[in-house]
């Protein structure tokens, strides 16, 4: 489904190369919901934006899907991105000056459908997040809780095989953030697979499947439904 | 898609209304300026006649002084002498020809309440009118036998008759030029030839004249000269007809020829007449006589003058620098969207679909751009009409043209500056702009 042997990832810069990711190695399945912790600086950012085709990588294998991707060209990573995969981000990232309709949109408009077919998954996305009776609202009148919404009804319009989230929750006050992880455990019921990057050790342990990431590498893999305590 | 890019175009226009407005003004300015210019040149070397300015031809003789040349390096004057003018008239040697001259004369209405008036002058002969084309709104030339016979006939404007007979028909009703009475046979409707060929010698732009009369009345009623008139050596002797008769030259000369064969032969007539002219003891010079056809005569003439081609540069290099302008508003807007951008390819645009976008958003700036300026053209040649006279509202023929390329300059223009900061856009790395607000 979603395999990384042996990946690597140097940022350069004229004084210094980071090594974000060392000889990453990482296996998830259909279906999974992995949430993925670790400390500031680990890499986790870098292994999600790898994983969703945002960045590219200097070494190793990354099979999405069984296909190899590492020599994809732009327009194929572009289609693979919009195809298969949703992003959530931890600011939202929603065009301000496009009504709640017209984000959802957007990755829509790049798919090719036509607008009876964007109509009907816009309508039924805000529906599945609770927000269809404010498609016109700009997202300024919207609460953070309700623009991550918007946020994940865009990433789930294109019904996307991958939900990759950094730090969904972020932004959000708890109350927000238990609502948003409700949110995607239901979407992750419908089968989509998720990776969700949180530093919040309560929201990991509702996950499937807890990784954390320390170093450019995953250190530790705990199983199905870990204990509380140990990732606290 | 093209239809969602448009959208998605307005909407980014309205998000930056004054830094949209300042490259839309930007573009406006250049090709404005770049426009009135443009214009003025075009018209300036546009042809006057189109259908047959390569049948017409414009007759030089080198009757000038045997040690310079009228012209360097070694070209014949660009007027003939009376002699010439009137000898060449008799051969009938072209399909048509007309020799001219301009001059005035007072002009004494019939309406004893109105004032007496100097009056512009073309002095011709009858194939003048078929020549040019001339359009006539009553009567028609006068014929030939008017020129050989030197009657007292008038050709005159529409201005002319409006002014002295209310815009009636007035053939046949009397005119009083020069203090004689002359028979109105045409009265020649709206004509003015831009550049008006057939006599550059004054000004390529002057209005056409009042009134036309008969060459050879110039010796009869010792018509006088206006226009430039330039001599090699002094006139043998005092008067008018000493002067008439000098190597003065005052008088333009055009003849029609049909075909390269014409061409030929009334070349090989010119050097005969110039040889014959020699044992009598003129033409001093190495036979050097010349036919040019319309636009050869214009361009010889400098009708677009060097000011306005380097007027068309400095027009050009303003659009030049506005376009830097607009490169840099754009590269500044662009970078305002950077996170949009991000978004826009983390959810699936391809780099090419980005670059679309954008460039159907600079290509409305420039759409409007090119709108604006072409307005501002319209005032700028409302000024130049202001300053330069009259000749520019002819403009008003090619508007279509104009505003065509207008238009294209400002697409295309406004797509070569948003070139780079599109490239520029399309490259944000769409990871690095996600992740903070
Ligand atoms: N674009 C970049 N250029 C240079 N260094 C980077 C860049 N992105 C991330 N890094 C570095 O890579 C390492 C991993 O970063 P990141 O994946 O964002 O960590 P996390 O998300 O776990 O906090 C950090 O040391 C970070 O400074
Ligand atoms: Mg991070």
């Amino acid at each position: 489904m979603l395999t990384m042997t042996d990946i690597k990832k140097v940022f350069r810069t004229d004084v210094v190369e980071t090594h974000a990711l060392r000889d990453f190695n990482l296996q998830v399945d259909e279906g999974e919901f992995v949430a993925v912790t670790g400390p500031s600086g680990s890499g986790k950012t870098t292994f999600l934006n790898i994983a969703g085709l945002l960045e590219t990588f200097d070494g190793g294998i990354y099979q999405l899907d069984g296909e190899d991707v590492s020599h994809f060209n732009d327009k194929q990573r572009s289609r693979m991105r919009n195809e298969k995969i949703g992003f959530i981000f931890q600011s939202f990232n929603l065009i301000p000056d496009l009504d709640l309709f017209d984000n959802v949109d957007v990755p829509l408009r790049y798919r090719g459908f036509n607008s009876a077919e964007r109509k009907r998954r816009i309508e039924q996305s805000l529906e599945t997040v609770g927000l269809a009776n404010r498609m016109k609202h700009l997202p300024a009148q919207l609460s953070g809780g309700q623009q991550q919404r918007v946020a994940i009804a865009r990433a789930l319009a294109g019904e996307p095989r991958f939900l990759l989230a950094d730090e969904p929750t972020g932004n959000l006050d708890s109350q927000m953030a238990t609502s948003v992880m409700e949110l995607l455990k239901s979407i992750n019921d419908t089968g989509t697979t998720i990776i969700m990057v949180t530093h919040d050790p309560q929201l990991a342990a509702e996950a499937k499947r807890n990784i954390q990431v320390r170093d450019g590498r995953v250190s530790e893999v705990d199983n199905v439904m870990p204990l509380k305590a140990a990732t606290a | 898609m093209f239809q969602y890019y448009l959208k998605l175009s307005l909407k980014s226009l309205r998000r930056n209304p004054i830094l949209s407005a300042l490259m839309v003004t930007a573009i406006a300015l250049g090709i404005g300026a770049c426009m009135t210019i443009l214009t003025v040149n075009y018209v300036m070397s546009s042809d006057p006649i189109p259908h047959k300015s390569d049948k017409l031809f414009y007759v030089q003789l080198d009757s000038w002084d045997p040690y310079q040349p009228a012209r360097e390096p070694n070209d014949p004057p660009d007027q003939i002498t009376w002699t010439d003018a009137t000898n060449l008239m008799q051969e009938k040697a072209a399909f048509r020809q007309a020799a001219m001259a301009s001059s005035n004369g007072v002009i004494e209405p019939a309406d004893q309440d109105s004032k007496p008036y100097l009056a512009s002058m073309r002095l011709t002969y009858s194939d003048f009118f078929s020549m040019f084309d001339v359009p006539f709104l009553y009567g028609s030339a006068w014929d030939a036998a008017a020129d050989e016979q030197e009657q007292l006939v008038a050709v005159i404007s529409k201005a002319t008759n409006d002014r002295n007979f209310g815009g009636e028909n007035s053939v046949g009703q009397t005119l009083r030029v020069a203090g004689e009475n002359f028979r109105i046979v045409g009265v020649v409707d709206d004509w003015q030839p831009v550049p008006r060929f057939y006599d550059v010698t004054t000004g390529a732009f002057d209005d056409t004249e009042e009134v036309y009369l008969p060459l050879a009345l110039k010796m009869p009623l010792e018509l006088p000269s206006s226009g430039n008139v330039n001599c090699w050596k002094e006139p043998d002797g005092d008067g008018f007809i000493a002067f008439l008769q000098s190597e003065c030259v005052n008088y333009q000369m055009w003849v029609e020829l049909p075909s390269d064969a014409d061409k030929q032969r009334y070349m090989d007539f010119l050097d005969n007449y110039a040889n014959q002219q020699k044992a009598l003891g003129r033409f001093p010079r190495p036979l050097n006589n010349k036919l040019s056809d319309v636009m050869q005569w214009m361009e010889y003439n400098n009708v677009v003058n060097d000011d306005a081609e380097v007027m068309l540069w400095l027009s050009f290099m303003f659009l030049a620098v506005c376009l830097l302008n607009t490169i840099g508003l754009l590269l500044a807007k662009f970078s305002t969207k950077a996170s949009e951008i991000g978004l826009r390819r983390a959810v699936g645009a391809s780099r090419g679909d980005l670059f679309r976008q954008h460039l159907v958003e600079t290509a409305m700036i420039g759409l409007a751009g090119g709108l604006a300026g072409l307005g501002l053209a319209w005032l700028g040649l409302r000024g130049i009409e202001a300053i330069f006279g009259e000749f520019v509202s002819k403009m008003v023929h090619m508007d279509t043209n104009m505003i065509i390329v207008a238009l294209a300059l400002a697409l295309v223009s406004s797509i070569l500056a948003g070139l780079y900061p599109t490239w520029r856009a399309c490259n944000i790395a769409p990871a690095g702009q996600l992740k903070s607000q």
